[in-house]
């Protein structure tokens, strides 16, 4: 009984972030609109955008290989894997303990090695500047997010999130090195999710777009799954900070069905509340020339290395 | 209560080291004399609560000198000398952004080190907020050797400053009137090297010391 | 009995090399010789397997060849065995490879005997009981694969690289020679098993750890002895280029360890910092090296590199926590960088043998002419990705079990005392996450300017698939590196008596967690499930898939590229291997002084325009230059022995004898 009851919740939270990417994506759309003074699309407008681009026809191109039709699958898996890892409105499910936050890393990084063997697989010179630059800026944030785990695992004991998060619910933990490492998650989350300052997901100019270069080939079905998967990126990153360093809310294992609820409820909550700041980010600073993201992500990596060398040369920072 | 006192006391003084490392980044005027504001800022929050948890009234009066005075006057007056010297380029940096951040990274680990090592038996809280500042003081004097511009040398001799003010209220006693005798000092300071500013700009139409060490025959 | 049949392979090998010598003009020698080496090392392998995981006692056995005071001593305990299980292995999968591959060889009596020896040596090695049975064996293997790389000397590029490769290997046989003759001591007693016990002085074991790195780190691969790796590593056949890169380099560590681990035992603590400095800084210059490489077996020699330096980085966390006295920690970063060793030989044969495949194909080893080579050979492109996701420490593959590990054990270091080990460690972590990022964007320019996107030469719009063995030699290899990435605790369990021999603990038994995770430190640090991990992705793919076409529309239609509405037809405008280079290596310009140099001509001038890039290898400049310049100088002026008259002569061998026997009137 225990075990179904375990189970359903690990599939309820597979479900529920499939369900609610769409939807955060639609938010922090029509919140940029409201902000720049627009009205802005509905916020379940990405789900007609899915529905619509899954009845069209593929387009492929002559010499597309099957790499170029599989690959969108293998990004979805590899992402929604990741995304369901993240404890969301709960700790110590099922199947939580499989992966810990640098696997989680390394699975969103198999999501973009395929996105960028993707972009060049038809051999276009778009999806070479999408891949080439996309590889430069993980170069320098995959090692930024592992010196982040590495700071807040030697302050939580832990890997683990869910270890994590209930290190944080528990302990008074206002420390020098977590608030380092908030602020290098928050660039490196910028920089992943292809957001300004570092990239424009809404833009298709060939000099400014990374993420949407590296899709400009594809149609139809295989478009829709590749959206998806950088909206559950998107919910993946929010999660995360929210998981880590805004625990309160998150029902622990054992508890009722009420404090699920309230942990349900105080998961939307934050999803908004990051979107909402997300958006002030974005419409409140102007988008880098390309070699100065590398700077940018290098401040990440640098507060990263900054917050775990403070771990090790004290345990009270 | 303790604990937290300790923490918010590290997080304050971690966010000027920050505020320094972001000193460090700006590559426009504008945007390092607004980054200057928010270190005096910084320091005056980190000055006040040193007060609080010290129970030492006269460091408030620190904290509002800082914030009055270097968060406050000295931005806007650096604003207008360079609207006047009419400097709006780009900061021209010795070594590029990324080895500079790294030698900044090598220079916290220094004095991390030194500081620990040295204070072996002092009061804990005291130690660690002495190892930030000392790393504030030296990434001030690095900003200082790796700009070109006359005007980002003085901002960074000014959070130098900063950085020495933060490991005297740390340190538990340092009189209001070597507060006051200090920030005067650091005042004509300021006020003389504007001055001198002025005529070398009336002199040689430039402030960039490059072109005054090509004057002086030194070439790079 | 695992030591009778190690050494009876061995013969069997060798005679394999004399036949070969004789009767290499035969049409069928070459399958002969491949097939013969295939079964010596699968039985080899099976039986070196058999007694590690018995968990039997150390076994050694005297030969009376060689000096005759001491024999030849060969011993075989748990590290042995493992290090015969990753040679076998790769032998056995290079010999697979090479009965398809070795049809194509131009010069089969230059291969087929020195290969069979090649394979003796490097068995011998690891056999090796004595220092003179060791030293002997590793210059016999080093002579076998200079005689391999100097196959097609034809070539002005291999004769070059043979050379380089025969001084820097008697180099470092040299300082190995010279550390033994120290661990050996003034009563010369080359046996390990007294070496292991006797007591010597602090400063002897450093300098015996300082040439063990020059001599064993240079054929491994450290820098700044690395240069030849490069150079020697792709010139010779396809084969024999994995079985240098995959598996000799491991007999390197194996030297390495063997010493420092066993001989040696107590480690000084500032013997860590030294390996943990070398290995953080070969894997970045080793894989920055890589990304601006356009020769195919270049790249993948100084991926090698790359991994090399990331195995000697965990020796040298397991050297830091055993000097400190923490042996749970020592355990687990010491499995960790054995477990790197044996996947990178893994996957490293296996890309290997995709660029021999690749250049049987087309005959290319330049990835700038490739292109496009998915359509023609899906079955060699889908190994070639999944050894590419193997090297990039991607899950659910073996690459990121090892990393994994090694990134837990930074996490057990700040315990450590010393507090230059506590600023260096997170500096070597973030460098070790560094080459990890870098090593998969690598990758993934090799593959996709290779494989993907349209061709850019004839050889590229011509290729064909590859034989049978080939493939299969490649599956293999998949298969084993999936099977360790999906099962890594039971690899663990089988290391745990090698860990335990040399650390003193093993790592807490990965049999018992619950459905093959593997769990480090603690479960409540961390815990890592391959299978687990697979299966989800796994049936989150097949689900994505059955649902989307559910309800998604079945059409589909085939037309030219989009491309931004300005499709251009020719091969030329795609992105090639320079310009998917050009972000990184404009990041990381500091590191080879790259530069970007355009020259545009005046409007109304019609000539092209030009763009030069360019690189310096700073380790080469500084130290390599002036050391030949040195050598060359000093040739010079030694030449003048040879031009002597008789009377020189002789009144040379007058002063010199006069000389010695002053020498013995004063010293005695």
């Amino acid at each position: 009984m225990d075990l179904i009851a375990a189970l359903a919740i690990q599939g309820l939270q597979m479900a529920l972030v499939l369900a609610l990417a769409p939807l955060l994506l639609g938010f922090t759309r029509k919140v940029k609109a409201r902000l720049l003074r627009r009205r802005g699309p509905s916020i379940f407008q990405p789900y007609r955008d899915l529905l619509r681009l899954i009845r069209k026809e593929v387009v492929l191109a002559e010499n597309a290989s099957w790499l170029f039709r599989s690959g969108p699958y293998m990004i979805f898996a590899a992402t929604w894997v990741a995304a369901a890892l993240v404890p969301t409105f709960a700790t110590g499910l099922h199947f939580s303990w499989t992966a810990d936050l640098i696997a989680i890393t390394a699975l969103i990084g198999t999501a973009r090695f395929f996105l960028a063997l993707l972009g060049m697989d038809v051999g276009t010179s778009f999806g070479g500047i999408g891949a080439s630059r996309e590889m430069m800026f993980a170069t320098l944030a995959e090692p930024a997010m592992i010196m982040i785990t590495f700071t807040v695992a030697l302050v939580a004991g832990s890997t683990q999130l869910s270890a994590i998060a209930q290190f944080m619910l528990t302990s008074s933990s206002l420390r020098v090195s977590l608030g380092l490492a908030l602020a290098a998650l928050i660039i490196v989350a910028l920089a992943e999710n292809a957001r300004i300052p570092v990239d424009n997901p809404a833009t298709h100019l060939e000099l400014t777009m990374v993420h949407e270069a590296m899709l400009l080939e594809y149609s139809g079905r295989h478009l829709a799954v590749l959206e998806f998967a950088a909206a559950l990126k998107l919910l993946l990153y929010i999660s995360l900070i929210g998981c880590i360093f805004l625990p309160w809310g998150l029902a622990q294992p054992g508890d009722g069905v009420a404090l699920y609820a309230v942990g349900l409820v105080t998961y939307v909550g934050k999803l908004a509340l990051g979107g909402f700041l997300l958006v002030l980010i974005e419409t409140s600073i102007a988008k880098m020339r390309v070699f100065r993201v590398p700077d940018f992500l290098g401040i990440a990596l640098m507060l990263g290395l900054l917050g775990t060398l403070l771990r090790f040369v004290s345990r009270s920072f | 209560m303790e604990r937290n006192f300790l923490d918010i006391a590290h997080m304050l003084a971690g966010g000027l080291v920050l505020t320094s490392f972001m000193l460090l980044y700006q590559d426009r005027m504008y945007g390092l004399l607004n980054v200057f504001a928010l270190h005096a800022v910084v320091l005056s929050a980190s000055v006040a609560w040193q007060a609080y948890i010290q129970g030492a009234p006269h460091l408030y009066v620190t904290a509002a000198i800082a914030l009055v005075l270097k968060a406050i006057v000295i931005p806007v007056a650096l604003h207008r000398v360079v609207a006047r010297l009419g400097i709006h380029r780009t900061i021209e940096t010795v070594v590029g952004i990324g080895p500079t951040m790294l030698a900044g990274m090598g220079l916290v680990a220094l004095s991390m080190v030194v500081m620990l090592k040295a204070t072996a038996t002092a009061d804990p809280l005291a130690r660690e907020d002495l190892a930030f500042a000392l790393s504030v003081v030296l990434l001030g004097l690095m900003m200082m050797v790796t700009r070109r511009n006359a005007v980002s040398q003085v901002v960074g001799f000014m959070s130098m400053e900063n950085g020495l003010i933060l490991a005297a209220t740390g340190a538990k006693g340092m009189p209001l009137v070597v507060e006051i005798s200090v920030a005067f000092s650091v005042l004509v300071a300021f006020v003389v090297i504007g001055v001198f500013l002025f005529r070398i700009r009336e002199r040689f139409d430039s402030v960039d010391s490059q072109t005054l060490d090509d004057f002086r025959g030194e070439r790079r | 009995m695992p030591l009778t049949v190690a050494l009876w392979s061995v013969a069997v090998l060798l005679s394999i090399a004399f036949l070969a010598m004789m009767g290499s003009r035969l049409r069928a020698a070459s399958v002969t010789v491949y097939a013969a080496c295939l079964a010596t090392s699968l039985v080899n392998l099976i039986s070196a397997a058999l007694y590690l995981l018995n968990d039997s006692a150390a076994l050694s056995a005297r030969l009376p060849i060689g000096l005759p005071w001491i024999g030849a001593n060969f011993r075989i305990d748990a590290l042995a065995a493992l290090f015969l299980v990753v040679i076998n292995l790769g032998s056995a999968a290079a010999s697979l490879f090479a009965l398809g591959y070795g049809r194509h060889e131009t010069a089969p009596a230059r291969v087929l005997p020195f290969y069979s020896a090649f394979l003796a040596g490097m068995n011998l090695v690891i056999l090796a009981g004595d220092a003179f049975v060791f030293l002997v064996s590793w210059e016999f293997m080093s002579l076998a694969s200079w005689a391999l790389v100097m196959a097609h000397h034809h070539d002005e590029d291999n004769r070059r690289a043979g050379y380089i490769y025969i001084m820097m290997a008697s180099f470092g046989t040299l300082a190995l020679l010279l550390a033994f003759g120290l661990l050996a001591g003034p009563t010369g007693n080359y046996l390990f098993s007294s070496i292991t016990g006797a007591q010597q002085p602090e400063w002897l074991h450093g300098l015996v750890l300082i040439l063990v790195l020059l001599g064993a780190g240079s054929k491994a691969g450290l820098v700044p002895l690395h240069v030849w790796l490069p150079l020697a590593h792709p010139a010779a056949p396809s084969h024999v280029s994995a079985l240098m890169s995959g598996v000799m380099t491991k007999v390197a560590v194996y030297a390495f360890v063997r010493i420092v681990f066993d001989l040696m035992g107590s480690p000084a603590w500032w013997w860590s910092m030294i390996v943990l400095a070398i290995g953080a800084l070969t894997s970045v210059l080793g894989v920055l090296s890589a990304m601006l490489q356009r020769d195919l077996k270049r790249l993948l020699a100084y991926s090698t590199i790359e991994n090399i330096g990331v195995v000697f980085l965990g020796l040298g966390l397991a050297l830091a926590f055993e000097a400190a006295g923490m042996t749970a920690a020592a355990a687990l970063a010491f499995t960790a960088a054995l477990l790197h060793a044996f996947n990178h030989s893994l996957f490293k044969s296996l890309l290997f043998f995709g660029a021999g495949a690749i250049l049987t194909a087309t005959s290319e080893r330049d990835i700038e002419k490739l292109g496009g080579l998915i359509q023609p050979m899906p079955q060699t492109a889908f190994l070639f990705l999944g050894g590419c996701l193997a090297i990039s420490a991607l899950p659910p593959l073996n690459g990121f079990v090892s990393e994994w590990l090694l990134f837990q054990s930074v996490l057990t270091s700040p315990e450590l005392p010393q507090w230059s080990l506590k600023l260096m460690v997170p500096a070597v972590g973030a460098m070790l996450a560094l080459s990890a990022a870098l090593a998969a964007a690598c990758f993934v320019r090799a593959f996709s300017i290779a494989f993907l996107g349209r061709p850019r030469s004839t050889a590229a719009r011509t290729a064909a698939e590859t034989d049978i063995y080939s493939r299969t030699a490649m599956g293999m290899l998949l298969a084993f590196c999936l099977l360790v990435g999906i099962l890594p605790g039971p690899v663990i369990d089988v290391m745990a008596p090698v860990v335990e021999q040399l650390v003193g603990r093993a790592m807490p038994i990965q049999g018992h967690d619950a459905w093959f995770s593997i769990v480090p430190v603690a479960e409540s640090r961390s815990s890592y499930n391959g299978l687990l991990v697979f299966v989800f992705i796994f049936l989150s793919t097949l689900l994505a898939i059955q649902i989307i076409h559910r309800f998604a529309s079945r059409s589909l239609r085939r037309g030219p590229a989009w491309d931004c509405g300005f499709p251009d037809p020719r091969p030329i405008t795609q992105y090639t291997a320079d310009s998917f280079a050009q972000p990184v290596r404009r990041v990381f310009s500091a590191v080879f002084d790259a530069r970007e140099r355009v020259d545009m001509p005046a409007p109304g001038d019609a000539r092209p325009a030009r763009l030069e890039v360019s690189w310096r290898d700073y380790v080469w400049e500084t130290m390599y230059a002036p050391i030949s310049l040195a050598v060359q100088l000093a040739a010079e002026k030694l030449n003048r022995l040879q031009f002597l008259t008789i009377r020189k002569y002789l009144s040379l061998v007058f002063a010199a004898l006069v000389i010695l026997l002053l020498v013995i009137s004063i010293w005695t």
